[in-house]
């Protein structure tokens, strides 16, 4: 009998053996699997069990976090949600993450492995880091200045530090507060529907995600590229414009908004804006060379982040001389975002290099140690640096004597450049009023600040004044916040 | 050097009078146990709410007075018992009051944690009574008619209860539910051990033979098959598949030890096949439980979401090697088993594979132990029951841990100590108590023979 209790308790050693075994293959070799289920809740209620890592703006942060003592336990809050809302996105439980909140979310919520100061104990123990702190680069005076500036209007403004890239200024009206989206209770899924039905779209991103056409202010870009194509040498010179001017190829005639466009020469066409002249202007320098300058702006760059994505902005790059004409006046095809614009400025700022723009300084762990830097960026050259010389100086006289004087401010240099942009059936919409502009204090070696701003209701004047009537306040505002500050 | 040979002449040792008694060592052993019970308490407590749980010394007391009345039985009664069985009984019903009270934490509506304590008391009471009442195990010999009886009767009443989430093995008498088919675990081991210890020479060398195996007489084999059959049949009329596959094992295993005929675990292993097809494909419960196993995510590829098989795999996973810390992990995600059939998996997620086996370990050593008593006995029917007994862990371990980390189909049973059940904690004890004083018996015998 002896042998056969043996036998038995070898029998049940076997089993034991059997259960480590599968434990083993489980929470070792097949763990990273079974964690990573779609089904596992797990790591939602992870992600949700400590609160998130602040988004910081003027090192001060704009989020906060309130424990609900649910399963998702920590839910989002937004100081000044509305101001910062087409920066930071949203941070729902239910409806996901967006803008800031998406795209540095693994810091966030403290699951990126570089928040760790030591990855390896931390794979083994599987403890959860902190989330990191996201240091923008937001001017808060600038953010505010073009908030109130907006006010009730809907619209967007986009600032940015020309010698950088920072930005400084991202705002979009009518805007939201975030907070309403947080957690899974049943205000947020009211407030949900109703932001998602509001015919004013007050989630969408105006500045980064909504592109317009940019109107009298692509002449800049038309007018650096005459520049750098040689098509003007020089800016006093009559050039040969007829008014009104026959789109080629066809019969339909495009006439400007005030007299004197005949043969003017480039700084009083800019100043005033003759529509006849930089459609001819954009014809002469040809599709190869208007696309050239057109992307080294920026246009057309599918991939552009800062770090979430922003929308294209468009030139056609194939087009018809007659397109070509409308195209260079910022109409038929072209079409740009408030950031974009801004980026034009600030090329013409930056003695004609285009510096990426982007919104994260860096990002840090819980305590402030830094995690990364993903600030500086590629540089581009849009044009000469000698013709962009000659811009900064066409966009000052817009200030100082053209359709820009609203901008203008006491003591500080201003270049800037008015447009009123149509659209709709037959030009039938009230045109976008827009405004783009750098600025440069006193005492400052160099540009600060280049700010594009649109307003999409503006006052039914359908002059290129309205450009300057509407925008250009708004962009003095935060130019003057900029240089204040 | 010359003189080497009569020095160890000299220092042979003189023949033991007494082995050692090694009561110390079990005192030691049990306020580890306590102590380790309360500071898995304390950390439920301290992660959840932040704050040492105001019941921890009413928890470390309770506990350790109940186990320090059992240590007392066993030092007057049975004084050479192994030392390890109580200490490991106490750990791992401390252990599991631990668990059940984290799990009471995600369920405010549902406190199981305080009924498991007053079984618990019952259990050690049990405990108690049976060392202090069976001064010898052959006494239960003579019962081993009555046993059965009683078995076959526990075993049919919940016959005439209603089901219970799919399975008809409850009673409810106030506020309290019974599964009586536990208590008919020892019961039928008893009457296993003692027909097999008395008819063994019958059931081995008797008879015809067929191929390689020595079939017994059927006045031999029939009365014994026909318990088996008797009791294996109430319990899948009652759906209780996880107990009936573990009397199949336990008659299986004692009939081999018995007869030392390796042909009936060939006869066994043939019919628990059959059995397991058969029922398999034609019982509905069965059938969802094997698709289950094979495919435990097709329900999320379905998108009906993860089933109690899926979650509970999710919550070991979670614990890795060391496990996310007590009161850390979110077990309570498998739903309404979490505390009984599936409190495996909060062991798992919360103490990770490391804590895992050393649970895991603690069951074996229980069994190793019941084995080597059974080994160092010299009656039949002690070394049969003591073999019984620790299969009965062995196999419930098994079927209960296998089904819950997908090893084997899932059979809902209790994980000894561990799980929330009333008659499942006092059996265990009633187990161990028994597995003590065969372990006294086996040593005090040796002892009496040096001695002598």
């Amino acid at each position: 009998m002896t042998r056969h209790i043996r036998l038995a308790a070898a029998f049940c050693t076997l089993l034991l053996l059997a259960l480590l075994v599968n434990a083993t293959r489980i929470q070792i070799f097949e763990s990273r699997s079974y964690d990573d289920n779609v089904a596992n809740r797990r790591h939602t209620i992870a992600r949700y069990d400590q609160p998130r890592g602040g988004i910081l703006v003027g090192g001060k942060p704009i989020t906060g976090s309130r424990d609900s003592g649910e399963q998702l336990r920590y839910e989002r809050t937004y100081r000044n949600g509305p101001l910062y809302a087409p920066v930071t996105g949203f941070a729902s439980q239910e409806y996901g993450t967006t803008f800031l909140e998406h795209s540095e979310d693994d810091i966030l919520a403290g699951t990126d492995s570089m928040l760790s100061p030591f990855p390896l104990w931390n794979d083994l123990t599987r403890a959860q880091n902190p989330g990191g702190n996201v240091v923008t680069t937001l001017n808060q005076a600038a953010q505010q200045a073009a908030f109130a500036g907006l006010g009730t209007r809907t619209g967007a403004v986009a600032a940015i530090e020309p010698s950088t890239g920072r930005i400084l200024a991202l705002v979009s009206t009518p805007s939201y507060d975030p907070g309403a989206l947080s957690g899974n209770s049943r205000s947020a899924n009211r407030s949900w529907a109703r932001l998602n039905a509001d015919p004013n779209k007050p989630m969408l991103n105006r500045a980064v995600r909504q592109t317009y056409p940019p109107g009298s202010t692509f002449k800049v870009v038309t007018a650096a590229a005459a520049l750098d194509a040689g098509v003007v040498t020089d800016l006093d010179a009559a050039t040969k414009s007829p008014d009104p001017y026959t789109l080629p190829g066809t019969s339909t005639t495009l006439t400007n908004e005030g007299d004197g466009c005949v043969d003017a020469p480039l700084r009083s066409a800019f100043e005033w804006s003759c529509n006849t002249v930089f459609a001819k202007l954009g014809v002469d320098v040809g599709v190869r060379n208007m696309s050239t300058t057109a992307e080294a702006f920026g246009f057309n760059d599918t991939d552009a982040r800062i770090p979430f994505s922003v929308s294209p902005s468009t030139f056609d790059t194939t087009l018809d001389k007659a397109q070509l004409a409308l195209s260079s006046i910022g109409q038929y095809n072209t079409r740009a975002t408030p950031l974009q614009m801004a980026m034009v400025a600030a090329a013409v700022a930056n003695g004609g290099q285009v510096r990426e723009p982007y919104l994260v300084e860096r990002t840090t762990r819980r305590g402030g140690e830094t995690v990364s830097t993903p600030g500086s960026r590629p540089v581009r050259q849009a044009m000469h640096p000698a013709t962009a010389v000659q811009m900064k100086e066409l966009m000052e006289d817009v200030v100082t004597e053209g359709t820009g004087t609203n901008a203008a401010i006491p003591g500080a240099t201003v270049g800037g450049k008015t447009g009123t942009a149509q659209h709709g059936i037959g030009n039938s919409g009230t045109p976008y009023a827009w405004f783009v502009s750098w600025a440069q204090g006193e005492r400052d070696i160099e540009p600060k600040v280049a700010v594009a701003v649109v307003v999409e209701d503006a006052s039914a004047d359908r002059s290129d004044i309205s450009g300057g009537g509407d925008a250009a306040p708004i962009a003095k505002a935060v130019m003057q916040a900029v240089l204040g500050s | 050097m010359t003189n080497a040979g009569t020095t160890v002449t000299a220092d042979l040792p003189t023949p033991a009078v007494r082995l050692p008694r090694r009561r110390g060592i079990e005192l030691t052993l049990i306020v580890v146990a306590v102590l380790l019970s309360v500071y898995g308490y304390c950390a439920v407590g301290l992660a959840k709410n932040g704050t040492v749980p105001p019941g921890a010394a009413g928890y470390g007391a309770g506990l350790g007075v109940l186990a320090l009345l059992a240590h007392i039985a066993v030092r007057l009664r049975a004084p050479y018992a192994d030392p390890l069985l109580l200490p490991i009984g106490v750990l791992l019903n401390g252990l599991g009051l631990v668990l059940i009270y984290r799990l009471d934490l995600e369920t405010p509506g549902d406190r199981a944690a305080p009924t498991q304590l007053v079984w618990s008391t019952l259990g050690v009471t049990l405990f108690i009574v049976v060392v202090v009442a069976l001064r010898d195990h052959r006494v239960l010999q003579r019962y081993a008619y009555v046993c059965v009886a009683a078995a076959l009767a526990l075993l049919t009443l919940p016959v005439l209860f209603p089901a219970v989430n799919g399975a008809r093995i409850w009673i409810r008498i106030g506020g309290f539910s019974i599964q009586p088919g536990e208590f008919a675990k020892v019961l039928l081991a008893v009457f296993f051990a003692a027909y097999l210890a008395a008819n063994r020479n019958a059931l081995a060398y008797a008879g015809r033979r067929v191929w390689r195996l020595q079939l017994p007489t059927g006045r031999v084999l029939g009365p014994i098959v026909a318990i088996w059959l008797l009791s294996v049949g109430v319990l899948i009329l009652e759906r209780d598949l996880g107990t009936s596959l573990l009397f199949f094992g336990l008659f299986v295993t004692l009939l081999y030890v018995a007869t030392g005929r390796t042909g009936w675990i060939a006869v066994g292993l043939l019919l628990a096949a059959l059995g397991a097809v058969a029922v398999g494909r034609l019982e509905p419960h069965v059938h969802s439980r094997v698709q289950d196993w094979l495919h435990p995510f097709a329900s999320i590829d379905a998108g009906h979401g993860p089933n109690q098989l899926a979650q509970s795999l999710f919550a070991f996973a979670a614990g890795g090697m060391l496990g996310t810390g007590l009161g850390l992990g979110h077990s309570i995600l498998i739903g309404f088993a979490a505390k009984s059939d599936f409190i495996l998996a909060t062991a798992g997620e919360e103490l990770g594979l490391a804590g895992l086996s050393a649970i895991f370990i603690l069951y074996g050593l229980l069994v190793e132990r019941g084995y080597r008593a059974g080994l160092a006995l010299r009656d039949p029917f002690g070394r049969l029951l003591a073999v019984g007994l620790a299969s009965i862990v062995a196999l419930q371990v098994f079927v209960i841990a296998g089904g819950v980390t997908g090893l084997i189909p899932l059979t809902g049973m209790a994980m000894p100590f561990l799980a929330q059940g009333g008659s499942s904690v006092v059996t265990n004890w009633a187990i161990v108590a028994l597995l003590i004083r065969l372990s006294d018996s086996s040593r005090r015998q040796y002892d009496i023979e040096v001695a002598a």
